[in-house]
């Protein structure tokens, strides 16, 4: 396989934020209580990761190695700054629904990480598609937990009803059902994996 | 009386593990042990009180003095990470002891969601409209802030308690390491669960 595929593939199963490197857990099960959410969070996450990796490695020869993380950070907060203060103008009603989580965005462990690991070391283009492919596989894996909890808590998917609410399981859509959701899924790709 | 509707609330009803998912990388990462589990709490207590003292002067007297709210995230974060740092260096100074007891804990915390996060709740007066009576100011924040972090320390070590228990038992292949933790933090939730509505 050549190099750029296998950087943009590699995000997607073998080291997939939430199942390969259980990372960025909080918005993970914080915001997956339905598709849409969890999607919303994943494609925010993937604008920063790709800005803030191009970013990075741009800069990598400038960055001094003493204050590279609070360089990093800076740089990070910025993107976030960006998608909170666009989100508040034009998305309100998602703004409202993912709040705090947005602007700690700044802290989730996959966006220093992917800096430190993948962008102080590679040149821009490789970095921007480490970047899109580890928000697709953190969006990807968000969006997946987010509609079976809709789907087991409410009956819907993506706001479309499959069947009556009646049937749904409320706890799915609460605080416990994301940690029994993500178990079990997780559980489910590390069979698959073997 | 709103102090103790506030530590009930923020312990228990809206524990910041529980219900509120912050803190969870340090939650699934260092409670294999009740002793480094403890180790962890008193550490995120002790930060996560002082920095949300500093982060809220400074929302009140620099970013909504001059209207520079947008500012908010750069500059908590950035203010966070230099208190830790500081914590760090005093600490070594003035109490070895203390040190080696939290000072491998440390450098892990200025990436714990739960101190940005309660600073800018606590910033932004959010917190507040949970708790009936409740008023976003300095003292009633920083009780607040306190409280969370116990209430962190306690889900912490009661969680370390059932892992100890569980590294003993038979788990399926699959459910080995993550998933089950994450299974018993959502049997612990539901138990938490039965708080709400006390407050």
């Amino acid at each position: 396989m050549n190099k750029p595929l296998e950087v943009f593939t590699n995000g997607f199963i073998k080291e997939n934020p939430t199942f390969g490197l259980v990372l960025g857990m909080c918005p993970t099960l914080a915001t997956t209580t339905s598709a849409i959410n969890g999607m919303s969070m994943g494609l925010a996450t993937l604008f920063v990761l790709v800005c803030s990796n191009v970013v990075i490695s741009m800069l990598r020869n400038l960055i001094p190695d003493k204050v590279h993380i609070p360089a990093y950070i800076v740089v990070i907060a910025t993107f976030v700054t960006m998608v909170q203060l666009t989100m508040q103008a034009y998305l309100p009603a998602l703004y409202e629904t993912l709040g705090l989580f947005i602007p700690l965005i700044v802290v989730n462990c996959i966006v220093l990480g992917r800096a430190e690991a993948f962008a102080a070391k590679n040149g821009v283009g490789l970095s921007a598609l480490d970047g899109l492919g580890m928000g697709f596989g953190f969006t990807l894996s968000l969006t997946i937990l987010g509609c079976i909890r809709e789907l087991l808590g409410t009956g819907c998917a993506f706001g479309i009803h499959i069947y009556s609410d009646a049937f749904g399981m409320l706890l799915f859509v609460l605080a416990p059902g994301a940690f029994i959701a993500l178990a079990y899924l997780m559980a489910l790709v590390n069979k698959l994996r073997k | 009386m709103v102090y103790f509707l506030i530590i009930i609330s923020a312990i228990f009803v809206n524990n910041i593990v529980f219900s509120q998912f912050l803190g969870i990388c340090p939650f699934l990462g260092v409670s294999k042990k009740i002793d480094t589990a403890v180790g962890m709490g008193a550490a995120v207590t002790f930060v996560l009180t002082l920095a949300t003292i500093v982060t809220y002067l400074l929302q009140k007297y620099v970013l909504e003095a001059f209207g520079i709210g947008f500012l908010q995230t750069i500059l908590f974060i950035l203010v966070i990470a230099a208190l830790v740092q500081m914590i760090e260096i005093m600490l070594k100074k003035v109490s070895p002891s203390l040190y080696q007891a939290l000072g491998v804990f440390l450098p892990l915390i200025t990436t714990n969601c739960c101190i940005l996060g309660v600073a800018i709740l606590v910033g932004d007066g959010t917190w507040a409209a949970k708790i009936p009576g409740a008023e976003a100011n300095l003292l009633q924040g920083t009780v607040f802030a306190f409280a969370t972090a116990i209430g962190f320390s306690v889900a912490l070590v009661l969680f370390a308690g059932i892992r100890e228990q569980l590294a003993m038992a038979k788990v399926p292949e699959a459910m080995k390491g993550t998933p089950i933790a994450l299974l018993t933090a959502g049997l612990l939730a539901m138990a938490f669960m039965g708080f709400s509505g006390v407050v």
